[in-house]
């Protein structure tokens, strides 16, 4: 069974958003959407001062059996990326919600966040998907 | 619900993650694809390969019935009992039915084909069969269950026990033989020394278990298609089809042209493509930058407006970066470029066969 964090916003294309403490806002992708994947092999991130538009595709994440799109669940200015996945891109499937995250992007409009999903309503759209 | 092999249960209860496989519900791992591809490079993994069609061919005309059916000639085998053969089964327009092994039995033959393909295989040689003396007797009873790794000789030593250990010493590479109602072959479908077992339905379990028990690690769907990518071994449906010649699958070593009067069926069609200058080839291609090649990705050869295609592409686990199969203009030299999300990715262009014995080749 797969873990869906309550804390966290999340996106039907399976990326999870959590706000920091410092207004920003982490992406990466669920456990569901590693498991579905398997083991992942390369990681593409987007650079950092790309301005991102919700729904965008932000990289690509690929695994040994297929590779899939990575959407922005927020608007904003990428301001990190998580460059350890360059070389640990295993990471996303050992720890998807902490080690394992994507980028960070200082969001233009945090209400955006309103409008993913919360917990509960992923864990009902990836249990009938 | 799919058709279940006899190694269902055990399956479940390793954890095996359950896909549907050409009709069979079949393990594609057991947690990590990976790490069962890495065992089978350095020890030994097991897979069960008994959704694969076996087929008995027998009676008076099968010699001559299997030298018209398959491109590949069954006099290799005479006289030598046990032997096997690889070959594609063809249509007359020179398009592969299904690619086989044949193994010489004593007397008659076995065939084992592609499961995707079985329907259409046993209609094809059931109506190439009425003008032989030859009956075809499927055997579904029996599982299979593929060996594979530097270990896993040994390893099926070790459960089977000393009975069976001067008969599997003695097993030459693509030999098999047959005792009681077990079939013992020296083949595979990973680059890695092993065994390909068949035996009755009911003994499979306990096999598997027993196997797993003295550390052969159970392997998916998953693994098998890395491991025979990095081998650079043709998979049905990708590498060739009923429109591809074996010409241009990197097959034409399977193809027997003498003696010159054998028909076999998909000869004359061959002899033209030949004649008139086949076009494309199987060749092997090497990212070694970040990101992976996939089946359906162009590949654009310098100097041709026709494109490539990649035909199985993967990360590969062995040698850390990504390798894939193509069919490309003959024209090809030892670099191309692959067309990867609108961006021409450069590739280097090697025959297709990248690992062997846990060693690479690239």
């Amino acid at each position: 069974m797969s873990e869906i964090r309550s804390e966290l916003k999340y996106a039907s294309s399976h990326e999870w958003a959590r706000l920091e403490e410092d207004g920003t806002v982490t992406v990466g992708i669920s456990d569901h959407a590693q498991e579905a994947l398997g083991d992942v092999v390369y990681v593409e991130t987007p650079e950092v001062g790309q301005t991102l538009t919700a729904g965008e595709e932000a990289g690509v994440v690929e695994s040994v059996k297929a590779a899939s799109d990575i959407y922005a669940p927020i608007s904003g200015e990428v301001v990190a990326i998580n460059e350890a996945l360059e070389d640990e891109p295993e990471t996303v499937n050992s720890s998807p919600y902490d080690d394992g995250w994507f980028f960070k992007v200082k969001p233009s409009d945090e209400s955006e966040l309103d409008k993913l999903l919360d917990a509960e309503a992923y864990k009902a759209e990836s249990d009938e998907g | 619900m799919g058709n279940k092999t006899a190694l269902y249960d055990a399956h479940v209860a390793m954890g095996g993650k359950m896909v549907d496989f050409g009709g069979w519900d079949m393990p594609l791992h057991y947690g990590s694809q990976l790490e069962e591809h890495h065992k089978v490079r350095q020890g030994a993994g097991m897979f069960d390969v008994s959704h694969m069609t076996v087929v008995d061919v027998d009676g008076e005309g099968a010699r001559d019935f299997l030298r018209t059916l398959l491109a590949n000639d069954v006099a290799k085998l005479d006289g030598n009992p046990g032997k096997a053969l690889y070959t594609g089964m063809l249509n007359e327009k020179g398009g592969v039915v299904d690619d086989l092994i044949v193994y010489l039995r004593d007397p008659g033959y076995r065939v084992v084909v592609n499961c995707a393909t079985r329907e259409k295989d046993l209609a094809w040689m059931n109506q190439q069969a009425a003008a032989f003396d030859v009956t075809l007797t499927e055997r579904p009873h029996l599982a299979m269950i593929a060996i594979q790794g530097p270990e896993a000789i040994d390893k099926v030593k070790e459960v089977m026990g000393i009975d069976w250990t001067a008969a599997i010493d003695g097993l030459k590479v693509f030999n098999s033989f047959a005792r009681d109602d077990w079939f013992i072959a020296r083949t595979g479908y990973t680059g890695e020394d092993g065994l390909e077992i068949m035996l009755n339905n009911d003994d499979a379990p306990g096999f598997w278990h027993a196997l797993a028990d003295a550390g052969v690690a159970p392997c998916g769907l998953g693994a098998r298609d890395t491991l025979r990518l990095e081998a650079g071994m043709n998979l049905y449906g990708h590498e060739m089809d009923d429109d591809t010649s074996p010409l241009q699958a990197n097959m034409a070593w399977t193809i027997a042209w003498e003696p010159q009067d054998r028909k076999f069926i998909g000869r004359e069609a061959l002899e033209q493509e030949k004649a008139a200058g086949v076009e494309n080839k199987l060749v092997g291609l090497v990212l070694e930058e970040r990101g992976v090649l996939r089946a359906g990705q162009e590949v654009v050869v310098d100097g041709e407006d026709r494109r490539g295609i990649i035909t199985s592409g993967t990360f590969s686990p062995t040698l850390g970066f990504s390798i894939a199969m193509a069919r490309v203009p003959v024209s090809v030299g030892d670099a191309a470029q692959v067309e990867i999300r609108k961006k021409l990715i450069p590739v280097r262009v090697v025959k297709p066969s990248f690992v062997r014995n846990g060693k690479s080749l690239v």
